[in-house]
């Protein structure tokens, strides 16, 4: 018999085992690892005696849950209407050009990942992100590198 | 007596069962609404909203396949507000589709096309999105092809494999406009936990879930001068071929099928009945074998309950969902395949055919046919067993391409040997049926008498209930089986996975006390089949059950083991059931799979 590993059993063993269970479960995995692997979403629905589709299901319907190697900040930005007339793409276009990497990728010191999201209810705001739970709103492109560098000085700072 | 309701329906009263929804109150008055997510096997989805009506008062349209109907309420099912409404939900999704009904197999079976028909959805609807979404084809399943740009995500398929099979190896994932229709992390069916049955193929409305067609590679075949093709039939075709050949549902068939087949070109027609009989003299003597090992040699080994294995949705389930139960299946091949491997030897043989140029083509009602004879298992006679798997409704096709007017022929016979059957193997295409025909030959096996049923039908053990029950009580055996004097031999019969999961967690938990369970993966039983002709119901599938069982009373021989053809093949090839060429030919294993 497959073992589960430790972290999902402990999230099951905290949750319990039932199909209610299968979003903090995965909000918690999320958490700690800034990725749901394959692997995780196949102890977690053993341990829920789910299909493995069910679970990665609701791990696909969740934006905010990532099913592939992101960084430690994921950015996301509203691609939604009123943030796409308030000029999202510009958005966008500062973000690539600052962090060198085209939407849906990862810089290559694992820092950041780029990525759009459906409406962040800040639509009288927009144009709108978030980076891990933090929103930012009125982006301009000049308010977008300054947010980038105080994450990078942070980081700077946390290593040193 | 349920309350009754009155209300309106585009101006004529119509009372109904409170409950009723307005769907089917307008049903009760031959006024159809169009639909599309709901099903008749399914519960209610409410997603694809063409069923809107509008009802007196309410300013929003209501799905009527969602809502139930109300004391004085007025329903109008075709106002302009409706069929604007409608017309727009249809263009909305043609917008997303990949509208090439033309090339496509669901072409004049599907129901979105004839919707956009009706509705003439012309040229000026929306901006059609197809060539931003990068849809994907899923062909590497040898039973099942998903393409993606054909569904437009009613989830029917999603509800079929959750509700009537309880494997859910589909799945809704994404939201938005990437929502989809998808397997665990996107993976080809082929490598999931899904097993073949078809059913969600049954119920899609489009082309967006079908069975791998092999219909070329047969023709191929066929006109290949140094080939010798046969063809064996299963039970549950000819009661539903003709359905796909306009034909009334639980029309028998079986003569004209022959007909056609021997038009096609087929070089020899044979019948999977006759190794159905086959199959009831392996496994029932099988199951007396286990009987005797735990009851009489108390054998610790002996696995007891023995469930049936013909239905290959069944067998690919259980591997992954129970496989420390593996040794409860029997270990006789199903019809298909114990047929398969003596084609290419016995049958060979006596027609002096080389097995090398031999080709062996079966007609099924099911898609996980098509995977089972691509088991490498089912190489028992050194050549692939069966080459190539077709469904009644592909078979039905051929028909019309070689301009066979299907109704007209005259009724034609089977070629022998392997052609003859009992009404026992015919019954193998309704749920309930293997354990009826096992039953009739086990029991006179062991008594030296016929079952105790008026006309051998054994009515307890019919049905659509989803799991049934019944004992057997053994009394007055002949002495080699005396150890079976008064033993209550116990029976379940179980349809549609989602019961066989109930059945098998009873069994493991040790709250059920069986000696033999029939299981068949499709509701109904094989005349249910992920390969049989669209659509499916209900209603239609008790016709064909009626049918299957008209078909067994009115056959001369009604027992396998009077099967004439059976006692010769037992007399010039096998010699006795589960010896040493029944176990070379016969018999075979099965491998556990990932449960996730
Ligand atoms: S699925 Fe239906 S509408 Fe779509 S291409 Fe096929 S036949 Fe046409
Ligand atoms: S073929 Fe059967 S098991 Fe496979 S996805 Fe369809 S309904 Fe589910
Ligand atoms: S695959 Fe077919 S049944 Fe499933 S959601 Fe798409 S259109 Fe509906
Ligand atoms: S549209 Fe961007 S936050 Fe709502
Ligand atoms: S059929 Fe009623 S909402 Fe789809």
């Amino acid at each position: 018999m497959l073992q589960t590993n430790e972290t999902i059993k402990k999230l099951a063993d905290k949750f319990g085992r039932k199909e209610e269970s299968l979003l903090p479960i995965l909000e918690n995995v999320y958490e700690q690892k800034h990725i749901i692997s394959e692997d995780d979403m196949v102890d977690i629905a053993r341990e829920l005696d789910i299909s493995a589709a069910k679970v990665y299901g609701t791990a696909t319907f969740y934006s905010f849950l990532e099913t592939k190697k992101c960084g430690k900040y994921v950015i996301r930005i509203c691609k939604t209407i009123t943030c796409m007339m308030h000029g999202k793409n510009q958005i966008i276009k500062e973000l690539e050009e600052l962090l060198k990497v085209n939407l849906g990728e990862t810089t290559p010191d694992g820092l950041f990942t780029l990525k759009e999201t459906n409406c962040l209810g800040q639509c009288h705001k927009g144009p709108a992100m978030l980076i891990n739970d933090a929103p930012f709103t009125e982006l301009t492109p000049g308010k977008v590198r300054d947010i980038v560098n105080k994450y990078r000085q942070e980081e700077k700072q946390v290593a040193s | 007596m349920k309350e009754q309701v009155n209300l309106k329906i585009d101006n004529l009263s119509v009372s109904v069962d409170e409950g009723t929804t307005i769907l089917e109150a307008a049903k009760k008055i031959n006024i159809r609404i169009p639909t599309l997510c709901h099903h008749e096997d399914l519960c209610v989805a409410g997603n694809c909203r063409v069923c809107v009506v509008e009802q007196a008062g309410l300013d929003r349209l209501q799905p009527a396949c969602a809502n139930p109907v109300s004391e004085g309420m007025e329903i109008f099912t075709n106002s302009l507000k409706v069929r604007n409404s409608r017309k727009q939900i249809i263009e909305l999704l043609i917008a997303e589709h990949r509208a090439e009904c033309t090339t496509c197999y669901k072409n004049g079976k599907c129901e979105l096309q004839s919707l956009t028909n009706e509705y003439i959805v012309g040229e000026n609807g929306f901006i059609p999105l197809v060539p931003l979404k990068g849809y994907t084809v899923d062909e590497f399943s040898p039973s099942i092809i998903k393409d993606d740009s054909k569904c437009i995500r009613c989830q029917r398929c999603v509800r079929t494999c959750d509700q009537i099979q309880s494997i859910s190896a589909l799945t809704v994932a994404h939201k938005g406009g990437e929502m989809k229709v998808s397997t665990f992390f996107e993976k080809p069916i082929y490598e999931v936990v899904c097993t073949n049955c078809g059913q969600c193929v049954n119920r899609c409305p489009t082309g967006a879930l079908t069975e791998k067609v092999y219909i070329n590679e047969v023709w191929d075949a066929l006109y290949n001068p140094e080939k010798f093709v046969v063809v064996q039939t299963a039970p549950a075709v000819r009661i539903a071929l003709g359905e796909a050949l306009d034909m009334k549902p639980g029309e028998i068939v079986t003569g004209k099928m022959v007909a056609a087949l021997r038009r096609i070109g087929f070089n020899a027609v044979l019948d999977t009945d006759f190794s159905a009989d086959l199959t009831i003299i392996e496994e029932g003597n099988e199951l007396l074998h286990r009987l005797k090992r735990a009851l009489k040699d108390k054998d610790p080994d002996v696995k007891i309950p023995m469930t049936t294995s013909c239905s290959p949705g069944w067998i690919k389930f259980i591997e992954h969902t129970f496989p420390d139960m593996l040794e409860n299946l029997s270990t006789a091949k199903s019809p298909q395949q114990m047929f398969g491997a003596l084609a290419k030897t016995f049958y060979a043989q006596k027609m002096g055919v080389d097995p090398a140029n031999m080709v062996s083509v079966s007609v099924m009602p099911c898609t996980a046919k098509k995977f089972e004879a691509n088991r490498p298992e089912m190489r028992a006679s050194g050549y692939q067993d069966v080459d190539y798997v077709v469904t009644t409704r592909e078979l039905a096709l051929m028909v019309k391409q070689a301009g066979i007017d299907f109704g007209s022929l005259p009724d034609d016979d089977y070629d022998s040997i392997m052609g003859e059957s009992s009404g026992a193997a015919v019954i193998f295409g309704a749920t309930g049926g293997v354990m009826e025909a096992a039953l009739r030959t086990v029991y006179e096996v062991v008594t030296g008498r016929e079952v105790p049923f008026d006309g051998l039908n054994i009515t307890p053990v019919r049905g659509m209930e989803n799991v049934r029950e019944a004992s057997i009580k053994i009394e007055d055996p002949v002495p080699e089986w005396d150890f079976l004097d008064g033993v209550e031999v116990k029976t379940c019969v179980a349809h549609g996975l989602s019961n066989a999961k109930k059945v098998m967690e009873a069994v493991k938990s040790g709250k059920a006390d069986y000696h033999f369970i029939e299981i068949m993966a499709c509701p109904g039983g094989c005349l249910g089949g992920g390969g049989q002709p669209l659509p499916t119901s209900p209603e239609i599938r008790k016709k064909r059950s009626e049918a299957i069982y008209r078909e067994d009373s009115g056959k001369k021989i009604r027992k396998s083991h009077e099967n004439p053809e059976i006692v010769q093949i037992y007399e010039e090839f096998l010699h006795e059931p589960l010896g040493h060429k029944s176990h070379e030919l016969l018999h075979t294993n099965y491998v556990a799979r990932q449960r996730y």
